[in-house]
């Protein structure tokens, strides 16, 4: 496993673990370090003290040979602390030859210092490579099992013997492992206490990452507009995040809409074009046909049978027409210019359907003078769109009509509160004969096509139990 | 036969009288007048006793306890005096600051024509002990004191027979120079610490007074574990307690009297068996002539 695949959730508390632990392994090695030098230097000053005691009586007992009063001096001085055990104290003579020590049975009276070991050999040297040194001294190699201090014995400023004493080392262990102990637990506690808030502080981190991370998989799977993606904003990295991301989605939204909106009006100009070559292809012949059929009534003899072929002919000739005549929408630019009025009456036309379903209809024609736009057209397509609304509205339900003029715009906006409309069913919504229309499913192609005709656009939006239709046409002024 | 002699005295005297009463008379008041003389001396005596390291001298108490007893019984007070070594005790008895000392049997006989024997303690039944060699438990080799040659040896005390003359006898005997057979020797001026110096490894053999090292085996056994007896010399007079040969009579008599009776009272019994003694005898002179043989040899050397 990777650090990187290791979620921050524990990276974080797994950091704060270990920032502690250097924390502590560099307070320990400071303390120790600390602890060391002072009982070194703690050490020194007791051996430099027993050896200013020692430095009236011990001479004067060497001087005069005498060896037990030597080793009771030396065993009274072994005895002032308790850990006696641990101090070694040894009288060498000016060759370098155990007068007197504390322990006799390992370092023998008259032996020499060096026969016990490499350690005391080391330290036998030590004490005759400066004889003419007369102030104590401390004497350490590395690995050794003691400390040694180097005491001259003086009579009379001349240096009888020496006294050595040996501190083990051993006597340090139980001060670092106190000093381990205490760092340890200290660490411990503070490792305990803030591991939660590593864990909390990584969840805060990792929250908003994860959240994004599920957000950015949803994308280009489905529309933008059902990626919810509550991202903190703010000024810190990841609330900048929060922004971009957010800023991004408008921005695909914005762009998916634009494409499938000129994908829907190149498909219907195409539709529209089609309609129109083929509606005028039909309507030539069907105009020769008709006439043809009519002189052929008019001047022959024809038997009863006769008759009523021709007339179903006609009439089926004539359903042909209406059904092309509609294709072929046409925006008929000399009707009078718009007037309130025109709005009021559409209104009008309504009220029966309204009644009958009890729907509440609220209605706002802001209207009030002409407008220089044809009012057939525009009759037309307020028509389509509130009858759409109406019918697509469950009975108590609420229909919002508006029409205003601004900025050189007619604004018209239709909104129901029918079923949602699919996604898919938005993209076709607007083409002739579309599987889902009600009717003859012509109603929204020839308002799409007026609206295009007045150049002007529409826009439906479909989204949580609302319906939206808006029609924004441009106003010319009159020449 | 120095201790039976003012016996005798005493006896010859009683005979004179019978023999002249003139002489009787005049004697008798001369003896008044003597007899008076020492009770006003003596009301205000003090007796000092030496005492050295042939005992245990380091228990306080008991010599506190022993003191008063002594006092008691004396109707004078005791006091008992100690000194780092046996000729200090010695030169504080012959220059006449002690009345009596418990010394060895080595610095009486170097000193006889002016001391004489107040009593002889009495050891397992008898006024003898013996001289003890000892080595640190550890060596299981050493069979005789030559065996440690070019060793560290510790003596008692250069005026004690059984710490220092006999050892140095025996080496002589069998034609050894003491000062050169072992690497290094040292007084540590006690018996009890010659035990000590053995048993701590200090010295590697030491010669000690048996009866201080049987003692110290009943009262501080760990001290004497850490010691192998090694052999024992032949027997010895007791360490005696002495006094100068110019005492008042009537002092040593009463010195002498409180001594022997020791044994036939209670606190007595008691105090000698802290002591571990059963007693004090009159002793004999006759029991020290072995310790004057060794003095002849040690004396012919030098």
């Amino acid at each position: 496993m990777k650090i990187g695949d290791i979620s921050y959730r524990l990276k974080v508390p797994l950091m704060f673990t270990l920032v502690i632990l250097i924390t502590a392994s560099v307070v320990t090695l400071a303390l120790t370090w600390r602890a060391y030098e002072e009982l070194r230097e703690e050490v020194f000053n007791n051996a430099v003290e027993i050896g200013s005691v020692l430095s009236n009586s011990l001479p004067n007992t060497m001087l005069h040979d005498d060896l037990w009063g030597a080793y009771r001096l030396v065993q009274a001085a072994e005895g002032w602390s308790g850990e006696t055990s641990s101090r070694l104290l040894v009288v060498l003579d000016r060759d370098g030859r155990i007068y007197v020590s504390n322990s006799p049975k390992e370092l023998a009276v008259t032996t020499p210092l060096r026969v016990h070991g490499a350690e005391l050999a080391r330290v036998e040297a030590e004490v005759l490579r400066l004889t003419g040194n007369l102030n104590p001294r401390p004497y350490e190699y590395p690995n050794d099992r003691r400390l040694y201090v180097i005491l001259p014995m003086l009579s009379d400023g001349v240096a009888i013997g020496t006294l050595v004493i040996g501190y083990d080392r051993a006597l340090f262990w139980p001060r670092f492992a106190d000093i381990v102990e205490r760092v340890v637990l200290s660490a411990l506690l503070v490792t305990v206490l803030l591991l939660p808030l590593g864990w909390y502080l990584g969840n805060r981190m990792v929250k908003p990452l994860g959240h994004l991370a599920r957000c950015m998989s949803k994308v280009g799977r489905g529309s933008t507009e059902e990626i919810v993606c509550d991202l903190r904003q703010g000024k810190d990295e990841i609330g900048q995040l929060g922004i971009s991301f957010q800023q991004m989605l408008r921005e695909l939204d914005e762009k998916e809409r634009l494409e499938s909106g000129m994908l829907a009006s190149e498909r219907l100009a195409a539709v529209g074009r089609l309609a129109a070559g083929v509606a005028h292809e039909i309507n030539n012949p069907l105009g020769g046909m008709l006439n043809a059929l009519n002189t052929f009534r008019r001047y022959s003899e024809t038997d009863e049978l006769g008759r009523e072929t021709f007339d179903l002919i006609e009439r089926g000739l004539q359903q042909i027409r209406e059904t092309v005549s509609a294709l072929l929408v046409e925006a008929n630019p000399r009707s009078h210019s718009l007037s309130p009025k025109d709005i009021n009456d559409v209104r009008m036309l309504l009220l029966a359907d309204v009644s009958r379903k009890q729907i509440s209809l609220v209605w706002h024609n802001r209207l009030n003078a002409e407008i220089a736009l044809p009012s057939t057209p525009i009759r037309q397509v307020l028509i389509n769109l509130s009858l759409n609304a109406v019918q697509a509205s469950p009975d108590g339900g609420a229909v919002h009509c508006s029409v205003d003029s601004q900025q050189g715009l007619l604004r018209i906006c239709v909104i129901n509160d029918g079923p949602t409309i699919s996604r898919e069913r938005l993209l076709s919504l607007f083409e002739p004969f579309s599987e889902n229309a009600t009717g003859n499913g012509l109603g929204l192609w020839v308002t799409y096509q007026l609206v295009h005709q007045l150049e002007g656009n529409i826009e439906v939006k479909s989204r949580d139990g609302k319906t939206q239709f808006a029609v924004e046409l441009p106003i010319k002024e009159p020449q | 036969m120095m201790s039976t002699a003012p016996c005798r005295g005493m006896s010859g005297s009683k005979r004179k009288m019978t023999n002249s009463r003139k002489t009787v008379t005049g004697f008798l008041f001369l003896a008044c007048l003597l007899l008076a003389g020492n009770l006003l001396a003596d009301a205000a005596k003090t007796y000092r006793i030496g005492l050295t390291a042939v005992i245990l001298t380091d228990q306080t108490s008991f010599l506190k306890e022993w003191q008063d007893y002594l006092s008691d019984r004396l109707q004078h007070p005791v006091q008992f005096v100690q000194r780092q070594t046996y000729q200090e005790v010695t030169e504080l008895l012959l220059s006449g600051d002690l009345d009596a000392a418990w010394t060895c049997g080595y610095p009486y006989v170097r000193h006889r024509d002016q001391l004489k024997l107040l009593g002889v303690p009495l050891f397992n039944g008898a006024p003898l002990y013996r001289s003890y060699l000892i080595v640190p438990a550890t060596d299981t080799s050493t069979r005789a004191i030559t065996d440690l040659k070019r060793k560290v040896f510790a003596y008692s005390d250069p005026d004690s027979n059984s710490g220092f003359l006999y050892p140095q006898v025996s080496l002589i005997r069998e034609g050894i120079e003491p000062r050169h057979f072992f690497s290094k020797s040292f007084f540590t001026w006690a018996h009890r610490d010659v035990v000590k110096a053995v048993a701590d490894g200090v010295a590697q053999g030491g010669a000690v007074d048996g009866y201080v090292w049987e003692t110290l085996s009943r009262h501080e056994p760990a001290l004497t574990a850490g010691t192998r007896l090694v052999s024992q010399s032949p027997l010895f007079g007791f360490p005696p307690l002495v006094v100068r040969k110019d005492i008042p009579p009537q002092h040593f008599y009463a010195l002498k009297n409180a001594l022997l009776k020791m044994s036939s009272d209670t606190e007595g019994r008691r105090l000698l068996q802290r002591l571990n003694l059963d007693g004090f005898s009159e002793g004999e002179d006759a029991l020290f002539d072995g310790v004057a043989e060794s003095v002849r040899i040690l004396d012919g050397i030098e």
